[in-house]
């Protein structure tokens, strides 16, 4: 077979550049931990109310200032809770699911996104190093308000 | 070549009856994303487009996604492959009755499809996540879709290897050859979908079963979504590898490399489905890592075909007098639109690619997720490399089927003004999606919007009026293909490419089918058997909310 030289560098330096994109990930997600959304568990959508953490979703303080849980139901066209309160450099546990269509969960400005599905709950993690006013929107379609779905972390300085 | 094959009337009719409902398929699709740039600009039509049965943003968005990337795609891929099956082997089809069933399967599916969305009754854009729930008929017209183009395929296949089995020992024509590769990985991505319409959509739609899985039908979905993004491309590869080093005056550089890309285009293109899910809870992050690693290998058949591509075209620069480092670049034969298209495409390709390596990064992936920045991409590889060489292959092979002329000038404008107005639309895009801008909004209707984001709004809005100028432009040449009766009348010879090195050369392991296919089959087992075992015996059953949602 004939491969031009030039063309077999190509492809040997295509190679190790790929490979090191992958190790570079890798290492960024298991080592350093900069994780995707995981799965908490499954839930009937239908049932939510009946259920006690779902039927008062909102903020739990864990650790007061260092650890806090938020529960968070996506519904058509709102999120509920619509506004939370948590203080800056504090860990911030965001368990998230829908109670109807899919929808998508996003903070602007930081890197906190993931899909929300009915039937799962979505966990990410998240610590605010800056104080200040940050909204979460819907980014995946829902239905005629999609654009109207979104709320707002006020993030606080911690006392 | 100096003998001259004729189309024979039966296959040359279905190449233009597929073309000709391709091109009105992008021309409706493509004017709706006229209306989606005025709303992100704060000028909102909706109201206006109302009286012609467009009601809001998500139905004309719904339209825009399936006419633009399902429709006219599709239509011009199988109009394209049977013409490099057929002029590739010199040969007509097996049985021309077989590809026109296939062609009016697929037709009475897209008119069933059509018809609810017109309606705004599947105003549910063209992945139609469950549970939004669409009339059953919507799905059927799906499933018809793709069953008819498996039936042109299956046409393909049978034309292809009886040939082989004729010419036994002969390298088959690149151009034939890499079409059927295409087809065949349609035909391993749309198990996937069948899958999910079939058996999970259809029958709930019906109200046979009392719900579904979402993640699992997400999951059946992207086993499509993804490589068919490799059955847009691989078309526009084939023309690049097999057509344009002849347009420009050269050869192809590489035979072998040509069908070794195509074959690990095969074989990586469909076992990565979870890029397409990195942020969804219900897939394993281990099982979204390995489709990482997988799709990021997909880097090296895209750098062999770069360059591959780029070596034909110095060659052809070179022999055109082209002289230094770059200089051969100015010798091509830019003033053809044809080739314009296609270079502009492929350039416009390159930061396409950049984006995507980007998006395939998993975590990096959180930042960009239903962004804006999705959209810029997609606009880049589907909606200019693909869709820019579409109208490049246009270009020669509307004069060939129809005997006139093309209007040159006009052609050059159009290229030229869908390129640039292509670049800036598509990188305020970027740069939104940045910022956080999410897709699929009436950006123009959120209250959530800051101030910073409005002036890369306004440049999203001028670069799209560039874009939708020069979409307009080649309408019009469409047009005058289908509808003017110029006096003059030209014949064209289809440029087809020789590779600089006798194909008989290519080793034969690159012209065999069964161990790539067994391989291609197997990793896509691999990649998905315990995920979807998984999904499956953990199904939570979701049903559509009773509320209409648009
Ligand atoms: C005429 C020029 C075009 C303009 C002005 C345009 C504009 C847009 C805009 C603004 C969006 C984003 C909508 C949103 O996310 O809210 C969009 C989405 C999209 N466009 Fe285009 N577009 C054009 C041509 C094309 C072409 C040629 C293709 C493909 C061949 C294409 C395929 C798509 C797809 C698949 C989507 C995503 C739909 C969805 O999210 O469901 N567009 N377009
Ligand atoms: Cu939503």
């Amino acid at each position: 077979m004939h491969i031009d030289v030039l063309e077999k560098r190509w492809i040997q330096i295509s190679i190790a550049l790929m490979a090191a994109f992958a190790v570079l990930i890798g290492v960024a997600a298991f080592a350093w931990g900069v994780q995707v959304p995981t799965l908490e568990r499954r839930v009937d959508p239908a049932r939510l109310k009946d259920d006690p953490i779902w039927s008062n979703p909102g903020v739990r303080e864990v650790v007061p200032g260092k650890h806090y849980e938020v529960y968070m139901i996506a519904k058509v066209w709102q999120f509920e809770p619509r506004e939370i309160q948590v203080p800056v450099g504090a860990r911030v546990t965001f368990y998230v699911t829908s109670a109807d269509v899919q929808h998508a969960f996003k903070i602007v400005g930081t890197s906190v996104s993931m899909q929300v599905l009915p039937g799962y709950v979505g966990k990410v993690s998240y610590t605010f190093q800056e104080p200040g006013e940050y909204s979460f929107i819907c980014t995946e379609y829902c239905g005629i308000g999609h654009a109207a779905m979104y709320g707002v972390i006020k993030v606080t300085e911690s006392k | 070549m100096a003998e001259t094959f004729r189309l024979p009337p039966s296959e040359k009719k279905l190449i233009v009856w597929h073309l000709v409902i391709g091109v009105v398929a992008i021309s409706i699709g493509g004017s709706l994303g006229l209306f989606q740039i005025l709303n992100h600009g704060g000028i909102d039509w909706y109201g206006w487009l109302s009286k012609i049965g467009i009601k809001n943003y998500y139905q004309g968005l719904t339209l825009h996604g399936v006419l633009n990337a399902i429709v006219w795609t599709t239509y011009f891929i199988m109009a394209f492959l049977t013409f490099n099956v057929v002029y590739g082997l010199k040969q007509p089809l097996k049985s021309a009755k077989v590809n026109w069933l296939g062609f009016w399967v697929m037709t009475l599916g897209v008119v069933l499809a059509a018809i609810p969305i017109w309606l705004n009754q599947a105003t549910v854009l063209y992945t139609f996540y469950p549970p939004m729930l669409a009339p059953w008929f919507f799905y059927l017209g799906l499933a018809l879709l793709v069953v008819g183009s498996w039936i042109e395929g299956w046409g393909l296949a049978w034309t292809y290897f009886a040939w082989r089995k004729a010419n036994p020992g002969q390298r088959s024509p690149f151009i034939a050859f890499a079409s059927v590769l295409t087809f065949l990985l349609w035909q391993l991505a749309t198990i996937g979908v069948a899958a999910e319409v079939l058996i999970l959509l259809l029958p709930w739609s019906l109200g046979l079963t009392p719900g579904l899985d979402v993640e699992l039908a997400r999951t059946l979905f992207w086993w499509f979504g993804h490589p068919l993004v490799y059955f847009w491309l691989l078309p526009a590869y084939i023309s690049w590898y097999g057509y344009l080093p002849r347009q420009a005056g050269g050869k192809l550089f590489s035979d072998t490399l040509a069908r070794l890309a195509f074959w690990l285009f095969l074989l990586l293109s469909v076992p990565v489905g979870f890029h397409h899910q990195y942020l969804d809870p219900g897939v394993p992050p281990t099982w979204r890592y390995i489709h990482a690693l997988l799709t990021l290998s997909v880097v090296v058949p895209s750098m062999m075909t770069l360059f591959t591509v780029v070596a034909s075209l110095e060659y052809a620069g070179r022999k055109r007098g082209g002289k230094g480092l770059l200089g051969w670049i100015r010798a091509l034969p830019w003033g053809d639109p044809s080739v314009a298209a296609q270079l502009l495409a492929g350039l416009i390709f390159v930061f396409g690619g950049i984006g995507g390596v980007i998006n395939a990064s998993y975590n990096v992936n959180m930042i960009l997720h239903n962004t804006t920045w999705v959209s810029g991409h997609f606009h880049l590889t589907v909606g200019t490399a693909v869709t820019l060489t579409f109208i490049g292959i246009f270009y020669w092979w509307a004069p060939y089927l129809t005997g006139k002329p093309l209007p040159v000038k006009l052609a050059r404008v159009q290229v030229w003004l869908y390129a640039i107005g292509m670049a800036i639309f598509s990188q305020a895009m970027h740069a939104l999606g940045l910022l956080g801008a999410p897709r699929r909004t009436p950006l123009g209707n959120a209250p959530y919007i800051p101030p910073e984001w409005q002036g890369l709004l306004l440049r999203e809005l001028i670069g799209g009026i560039l874009l939708v100028t020069g979409g307009t432009l080649f309408i019009v040449i469409a047009a005058y293909f289908a509808f003017a009766k110029p006096k003059e009348r030209v014949t064209v010879e289809p440029p087809v490419a020789e590779a600089l090195q006798d194909p008989q050369l290519t080793p034969a392991w690159l012209d065999t089918w069964r161990p790539w296919v067994v391989g291609a089959v197997f990793l896509v087992l691999l990649a998905y058997t315990p995920v979807l075992l998984d999904l499956v015996q953990n199904m939570v059953l979701v049903t559509a909310p009773r509320i209409p949602l648009w």
